[in-house]
């Protein structure tokens, strides 16, 4: 197992070194000259030189690329051009709460859709099925930044029962550890900021949950459906087993594993679709500040964010292949 | 998600060309036949032909000239001079929404058009070559594939600069990698069969064998792939318009007009409802008629 976790690591050194490139490129496909692009057409000339030098744009590609590599080997990420801002402290202060809503809505997103999907697989063809495929299907289609809007009309402009905005009401009091707010407010045990941080995060944590909680149903319905189907099952069932045990210790414990991948798969595109849902909701993680630094043209933070979003896609990619092993001991890593 | 012909009696390559061309004709007309049984495959159906109809028919269609201003009608909610509202500038949503669909229809051929030609072309030589250029190809694609795909898509328009142009762009490149995956799935299993060896054995180039006959025989998986990713295309782009990245005003492309109507979401919600579902509606028909015609042609999933 250990061999196998260091041949993966290893097999990541290119991947990685092949994301870091993209991602320096990127400042290299704007059309015409960078330093204008970023400054504006009223930057002077001396401003101009002066952001080339400071950004070192004048020395070969070659050499920019390897200052860059050594940056990141070391944690540096760069600065911020507005604001001259260390970009690698921003993005660890904005992680977390990008972070939350990731993991809140991947939470939601494998109850529900793991839940509907074996309920439609074992009651094939029934009204539930065709009720929560015609759902998953509507999931798949919806443009979570409508359904966004749409959310915030209703439960915000209209009943006016949760916070359109933000993570947390102005006035409420919380003590950080983690900046992840609900487990802040669980561990110094603070109930009203708990509930208020939870009813900032349902609403963005449902719109980012509707794509993955859909595709995981529908995952987990055909995998279900092919398992179900086997011979040991039948054995299970002949041997008069609970019906439930049937399904969650021996059909789900096998169908799951297919989804799994989807799931890491998903979690990855959920940071990607944070940038749609923080900007509605005003969340102010890592997507919201992507989105931000590209509408003012800051690149070095536009290049930094998406390099460590990348990053961690890959990792939790990894992370879920490893997972197998205990998921499926027929896995065998050699 | 390999696609294997159907079994024929006696090798295709014995038969005279116009049975065989008349055996592949009988296959689409089987598979055709087959969508049309299934009824959520149909309504994908109906719901494109609607929208092509509407982009043909748009001036015809159309209440109102979709650019026309009027400050004394704006934010108007629907009515029956106006059936879907008016936005802020006074103009016809419904009109704006019915020429809107040639954008859509735009983004979805321009944006698959690219991620089509150039995933093909990538996984078709990875997979007939082998050998160190599919190593290089594909290990190019694991690294297109470490990014989240609308994140790729916002970092290139960001330095490509907002356009509906660049976001086509955008999301064709993001595209590639499954194309590229597939066909080469495809070419791979495809290659090892026996009329691609007859092929080789009478001394066909490697060229004219993978366009003429390796290619041909994976072209089930690729349109299926074309359908289902025009509507996520479609998707991508509207949401890269919404973010101010796409299309620009006063285009009335429907994501645009999202974030136009956002500003007056507590006043006037109808300017956002109605975009937002014609952008619903036509991402599903895509899925259905998609996933209809996967099970339709890949008969290891018939049920």
């Amino acid at each position: 197992m250990l061999k196998y976790i260091i041949r993966r690591l290893a097999m990541l050194i290119p991947v990685l070194l092949g994301v870091s490139l993209i991602t320096f490129s990127l400042i290299h496909l704007i059309p015409g000259d960078p330093a204008r692009s970023m400054l504006g057409e009223k930057a002077s000339q001396q401003q101009l030189e002066l952001l080339r030098e400071e950004m070192g744009l004048n020395d070969p590609f070659i050499v920019q690329y390897g200052r860059f590599l050594g940056h990141i080997a070391q944690g540096d990420l760069g600065t911020s051009i507005q604001k001259k801002e260390d970009i690698a402290s921003q993005l660890m202060e904005k992680l977390p709460a990008t972070m939350e809503l990731a993991i809140f809505a991947m939470i939601l997103a494998v109850i529900i859709g793991v839940l509907a999907g074996v309920v439609a697989a074992i009651k094939q063809y029934s009204w539930f099925d065709n009720l929560s495929m015609t759902g998953a299907l509507f999931g798949v289609s919806l443009p979570i930044f409508w359904l966004g809007l749409m959310m915030i009309w209703l439960f915000s402009v209209k009943f006016n029962i949760l916070p359109p905005s933000g993570r947390l009401t102005a006035g409420v009091e919380l003590n950080s550890i983690t900046n992840f707010y609900l487990l802040d407010s669980i561990l110094t045990g603070n109930w009203t900021a708990f509930k208020d941080a939870f009813s900032h995060l349902l609403m963005p944590g449902v719109a980012l949950a509707t794509i993955p909680m859909a595709i995981i149903a529908r995952m987990t319905r055909s995998s279900m459906l092919e398992v179900m189907r086997q011979d040991y099952i039948r054995t299970a069932n002949a041997k008069g087993l609970k019906k439930g045990l049937v399904v969650f210790q021996h059909a789900l414990k096998n169908a799951f594993l297919p989804v799994l991948t989807v799931i890491g798969l998903q979690f990855g595109l959920l940071m990607g679709g944070a940038v749609l849902t923080e900007t509605i909701f005003s969340w102010p993680g890592v997507g919201r500040y992507v989105y931000l630094a590209v509408l003012g043209r800051d690149y070095p933070i536009v290049q930094s964010a998406i390099l460590v979003i990348a990053v961690i896609f890959v990792l939790v990619n990894l992370l879920t292949d490893l997972l197998y092993k205990y998921i499926d001991p027929r896995i065998k890593y050699n | 998600m390999a696609f294997q012909p159907e079994p024929v009696q006696e090798p295709a390559s014995m038969l005279a060309p116009e049975k065989q061309a008349m055996k592949a004709r009988k296959m689409w007309v089987d598979s055709l036949l087959r969508i049309m049984k299934s009824k959520t495959s149909f309504i994908g159906l109906l719901i494109i032909a609607l929208l092509l109809i509407t982009a043909l028919f748009a001036p015809l269609i159309a209440s109102h000239d979709p650019a026309a201003q009027s400050i004394v009608d704006r934010y108007q909610p629907p009515s029956g001079k106006h059936i879907l509202g008016t936005d802020e500038l006074g103009r016809d949503i419904f009109s704006r929404i019915v020429y809107g669909t040639r954008i859509s229809i735009q983004i979805g051929l321009i944006a698959v058009g690219i991620s089509l030609i150039i995933g093909v072309l990538l996984g078709g030589i990875a997979g007939y070559f082998g050998r160190w250029i599919d190593q290089v190809i594909m290990r190019i694609i694991d690294i297109m594939m470490a990014f989240p795909s609308i994140l790729l898509a916002i970092a290139l328009v960001a330095v490509l600069g907002p356009s509906l142009r660049n976001a086509m762009i955008a999301v064709g490149i993001v595209g590639i990698p499954q194309f590229a995956r597939i066909v080469r799935g495809a070419v791979l299993s495809v290659k090892e069969t026996e009329y691609i060896e007859a092929a080789r054995a009478i001394g066909a180039k490697d060229g004219r064998i993978l366009g003429q006959h390796v290619l041909p025989n994976c072209l089930a998986p690729i349109i299926v792939q074309a359908t289902l990713s025009i509507g996520t295309a479609i998707l991508d782009a509207a949401g890269l318009s919404f973010l101010g990245l796409g299309a620009q005003p006063p285009s009335p492309e429907w994501g645009a007009m999202l974030s136009d109507g956002r500003a007056a979401l507590q006043t006037a919600p109808w300017v956002i409802t109605f975009p937002g579902i014609a952008i619903f509606l036509v991402v599903l028909g895509f899925n259905l008629f998609g996933d209809g015609l996967r099970d339709a042609l890949d008969p290891r999933l018939k049920q």
